[in-house]
């Protein structure tokens, strides 16, 4: 490990390379409950060069690696693992260009997405893809975990946003996938290998994203519902009126509650779930989409809507939907978020399922999520400190997790697997699906030292 | 409150490490360093309490680099009382004698011992001072160059000594005034310590604003700390004591309310009963106590504060504000100072970029760490100059001071004001219009 430290030190000077347990303790861990590990080291580079310096001399000492971004994952993906090196890409943050002639925008790993969208939007553009934890997270870990957002009915995922990737390779090679063209058959679509490879394939060093231009238009409304059933029912509505908003979200009770205690912005504390509908784009569509999304609302059962008055009310409302799974946290002292999703027809059987399984199993559970998609976040609140509470969380975990599968569902639509999800990734693929993704972790990793452990054992 | 890490392991459980504190942070956003970031604090905190890391240097630099300014504990959807966990791993840096040196030993004996346990001791100095500033003396042994014999880090405190007043808040308040008869409330004022020492007109404008909104206000000529120095320093029994003589100076069934009108002293009253909750002599006053106890905006708006029906001065005054850390995060008063402002004829008020980032004051810091607590100051003087306003108007005395030498440096004419020296100043010209 010696030998590696002066080495780094050498590649990014002294001041990056971080060994003292008092500064290792604060990277044992990412956005994940339950799961720490202690690692050597964490250096911070400030060029790809460097970055690749630094898996070079890694990979010679034969350190594992850990590629970190602002460690807000939720499956356990920049948990470092025993002995390794922590490569943290918070100071390659910068955002080299936007070019609005082509709608691109090129950014260094460590960009903040939130700061990513802003610089588009100083030129009238847009970066659709809005995780819940933009304002922190990096474009890196975006696209090492391919997130979603609250608007990914209508926009889709970060991968629809990626045009071009550079990425430091295990053996320190550096590599420029995808490029500015529209339209591009040449080859295999490697950069699409690395989206949501969660740290195992590559380092991300440099993004080339495409943007939108910015919808001239938004209305935010918020749906409360006397039966989580009905919220359900309502978005199946709006999606066979052939309308696509660009975000149906939901809450429910207990979520409700525990945002309300945080935010104090007037959220009905009984009803059973409120559902967030917004729309943008040209405003005589946007006029025409809310009046019809707030008529189908109320027909299938919504008691009442409050429509935001302005861009501050409506903001407002959306970041309730942002601090959901954090605010779960004020009623346990765990909180074990989960990130199944179905297919959209089968959500409201599998909302039911959850808060059955809840029950069975004597737990508390608040659940939300991006309902447009399918895609539920049940958090168990809980205390990993008690054992006998944990075995009963696990085993619900199980059960929910057979019950998506039985459905024609995903272990996970957005979180990625990590380490959290590990255990379930053979119950979703076959032996044959495993094996090709251990046949390319293989070939490209050999020494299995970048990010090992994670997704599955290789 | 707790004396150690381990009695708050509860708490820092709460913490579930989601990250969303980050940007909020200052020290976070100067360092880009975990370690410096609220969750990465938690996480040494909490392994502490865990004894898995046993507290050396680092921790207790970490700790004193730690603003607490509390803008994480306003971010955290969780409800982490970040407050309560910061000043707990002070008094265990403390207790364990990782920060000791003979010269620091000297002077936290003399300020948090001596001077600000005894409200007689600390007008003295003051006194001794204000004579010692008026006699020009201060820029006389300045040229001569006695003062190189000061240690360096008093020597780079002393031109920034604040100006010491001519007369104290005793001096320029009565024990009891109303002007309205029946009073509608009656009201404790609290005259805080830098503020009876720099500030006592403030503390006069004060008065005046309660008096011209029906209170009969009784203000103690002689009160002691309110102890936050102690409690945010590490030194909760001697907090506990100063709690102890302040409620009985002013018991708290006998006001409507207890008014602060320094952010910082705020937000460390209306926590006496957190403090005293091991105390059953005192436990139920000090949740009486915190109760009644007022911001001074907070108050006014509450009470549906009187417009004036003049201007504070003939010229218009467009006025920005910034939020005093301790007021907006440690007392969630925000809108009310804002609100107060627009009420005021005369005056336009502008918003201020980053308006609750911490100016780099925060207590001592600007004494304990001069080079982050000039980096904020340097970035909110941008902001300020960058609105155009001519007035900054800010309720804490700590602000008042970093942002008036910060403005004064910069060559910003931009003045500072207290919103409620403005409200004053425009009941007192209602008699001439
Ligand atoms: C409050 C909260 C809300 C959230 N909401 C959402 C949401 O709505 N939708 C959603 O999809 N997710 C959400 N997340 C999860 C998380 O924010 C995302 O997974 C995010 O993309 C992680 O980014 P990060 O920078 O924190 O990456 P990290 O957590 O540091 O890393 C995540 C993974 O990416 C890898 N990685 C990071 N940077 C690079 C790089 N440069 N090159 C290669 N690999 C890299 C790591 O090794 C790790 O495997 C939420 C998390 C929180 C705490
Ligand atoms: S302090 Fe709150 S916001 Fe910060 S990491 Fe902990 S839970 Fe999240
Ligand atoms: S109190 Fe201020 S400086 Fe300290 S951790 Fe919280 S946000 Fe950062």
């Amino acid at each position: 490990m010696n030998a590696l430290l002066d080495d780094l030190r050498q590649h990014c000077g002294a001041d990056r390379v971080l060994s003292e347990a008092t500064d290792l303790i604060p990277y044992s861990f990412d956005g994940t409950a339950e799961l720490r590990q202690m690692p050597a080291a964490v250096v911070f580079p400030r060029s790809t060069a460097e970055v690749a310096a630094c898996v070079k001399s890694a990979v010679h000492h034969g350190v594992p690696i850990v590629t970190r971004g602002a460690g807000t994952g939720l499956s356990g993906g920049s948990v470092p693992v025993p002995g390794c090196l922590v490569i943290c890409m918070v100071d390659l943050k910068a955002i080299l260009a936007v070019d609005p002639a082509i709608l691109t925008l090129r950014a260094q790993p460590g960009a903040i997405t939130a700061d990513i969208d802003a610089a588009a939007g100083k030129h009238g553009l847009f970066y659709p893809p809005d995780p819940g934890s933009m304002r922190v997270s990096t474009i890196g870990g975006n696209v090492a975990e391919n997130s979603g957002g609250l608007r990914g009915l209508k926009y889709g995922v970060t991968r629809d946003y990626v045009m071009g990737l550079e990425v430091v390779l295990p053996d320190g090679s550096i590599t420029r996938l995808g490029n500015a063209c529209v339209k591009d058959v040449a080859g295999y679509s490697m950069k699409d290998l690395f989206i949501g490879s969660e740290g195992t394939l590559g380092i991300i060093t440099e993004v080339l994203l495409k943007l939108l231009p910015r919808p001239a238009a938004r209305r935010t409304m918020l749906a409360s519902y006397d039966r989580m059933e009905d919220a359900a029912r309502t978005v199946s509505a709006i999606i066979a009126a052939k309308i696509i908003p660009c975000t149906l979200e939901f809450l429910d009770r207990m979520t409700i509650r525990c945002v309300e205690d945080f935010s104090k912005i007037g959220l009905p504390l009984d009803c059973e779930a409120l559902l967030l509908m917004e729309t943008d784009g040209h405003p005589a569509a946007v006029a025409d989409e809310a009046a019809e999304m707030e008529k189908i609302a109320l027909s299938h059962g919504a008691r009442d809507i409050r429509s935001a008055r302005d861009d501050a009310e409506a903001l407002t409302l959306s970041s309730a939907r942002r601090n959901a799974f954090t605010a779960l946290a004020r009623v346990r002292p765990t909180t074990i978020v989960e990130d199944v999703t179905v297919p959209r027809d089968k959500l409201a059987e599998m909302v039911a399922f959850i808060a059955e399984t809840a029950a069975a199993h004597r737990l508390q559970v608040g659940t939300f999520g991006h309902m447009g998609d399918g895609n539920l976040h049940p958090t168990f609140l809980t205390d990993e400190r008690d054992t006998e509470e944990m075995g009963r969380v696990h085993l619900a975990l199980d059960a929910i997790v057979d019950k998506t599968l039985a459905l024609g569902g995903t272990i996970t639509g957005e979180h990625g697997v990590g380490l959290a999800k590990k255990a379930w990734l053979p119950r979703q693929f076959d032996p044959a699906s495993l094996d090709l993704m251990r046949t390319i972790k293989r070939s490209l990793d050999p020494a299995n030292l970048l990010n090992p452990g994670k997704i599955f054992d290789c | 409150m707790a004396d150690t890490l381990d009695e708050l392991r509860d708490t820092l459980q709460q913490c579930i490490h989601c990250g969303l504190c980050l940007p909020v942070c200052p020290t976070y956003e100067l360092t880009r360093r975990e370690r410096s970031s609220p969750r990465g604090r938690i996480s040494l905190m909490k392994a502490v309490a865990a004894r898995e890391l046993e507290p050396g240097e680092i921790f207790a630099k970490e700790m004193g680099d730690c603003l607490g300014c509390l803008a994480c504990q306003t971010a955290c959807p969780a409800g982490v009382d970040y407050a309560s966990l910061i000043e707990t791993a002070r008094a265990e840096v403390e207790t364990r004698g990782l920060n000791d040196s003979p010269s620091r030993s000297f002077w936290r004996w003399l300020a948090l011992e001596q001077l600000f346990m005894n409200p007689r001791a600390l007008r003295l100095a003051g006194r001794m001072l204000r004579l010692y500033q008026k006699s020009g003396l201060d820029r006389a042994a300045r040229r001569l160059g006695v003062t190189r014999l000061l240690p360096k880090s008093l020597r780079d405190l002393e031109p920034q000594t604040p100006r010491i007043t001519a007369a104290f808040s005793n001096e320029l308040i009565e024990p009891c005034e109303t002007s309205t008869s029946p009073p509608k409330h009656r009201v404790a004022l609290l005259t805080g310590c830098v503020q009876d020492l720099v500030f006592s007109d403030i503390n006069r404008d004060t008065a005046d604003v309660l008096l011209a909104n029906g209170c009969e206000v009784h203000t103690p000529p002689l009160q002691p700390c309110c102890g936050s120095l102690h409690a945010h320093n590490g030194a909760p029994e001697l907090a506990r004591e100063l709690a102890r003589r302040l409620i009985d100076l002013l018991p708290p069934e006998r006001f409507d309310a207890i008014i602060s009108n320094s952010g910082g002293c705020g937000s460390h009253l209306r926590h006496y009963g957190k403090l005293l909750a091991g105390d059953p002599a005192y436990a139920a006053r000090a949740r009486l106590w915190d109760s009644k106890l007022r911001d001074i905006h907070e108050w006014l708006i509450e009470t549906g504060c009187r417009p004036p029906l003049a201007a504070p001065q003939d010229a218009p005054l467009t006025v920005t504000y910034h939020d005093s850390c301790h007021l907006a995060h440690g007392q969630k008063v925000v809108r009310q100072p804002r609100e107060l402002l627009d009420g005021i004829p005369g005056v336009t008020t502008v918003s201020l970029p980053e308006a609750s980032w911490c100016c780099g004051s925060a207590g001592i810091y600007n004494i304990t760490r001069p080079e982050t607590s000039a980096a904020l100051m340097e970035r909110k003087v941008g902001h300020v100059i960058g609105t155009s306003a001519s007035h900054l108007a800010t309720a804490n005395p700590g602000c008042h001071l970093q942002l008036a030498r910060g403005l004064a440096d910069a060559g910003s004419p931009v003045e500072l004001i207290q919103p409620v020296t403005l409200l004053a100043r425009a009941y007192r010209r209602e008699s001439l219009t």
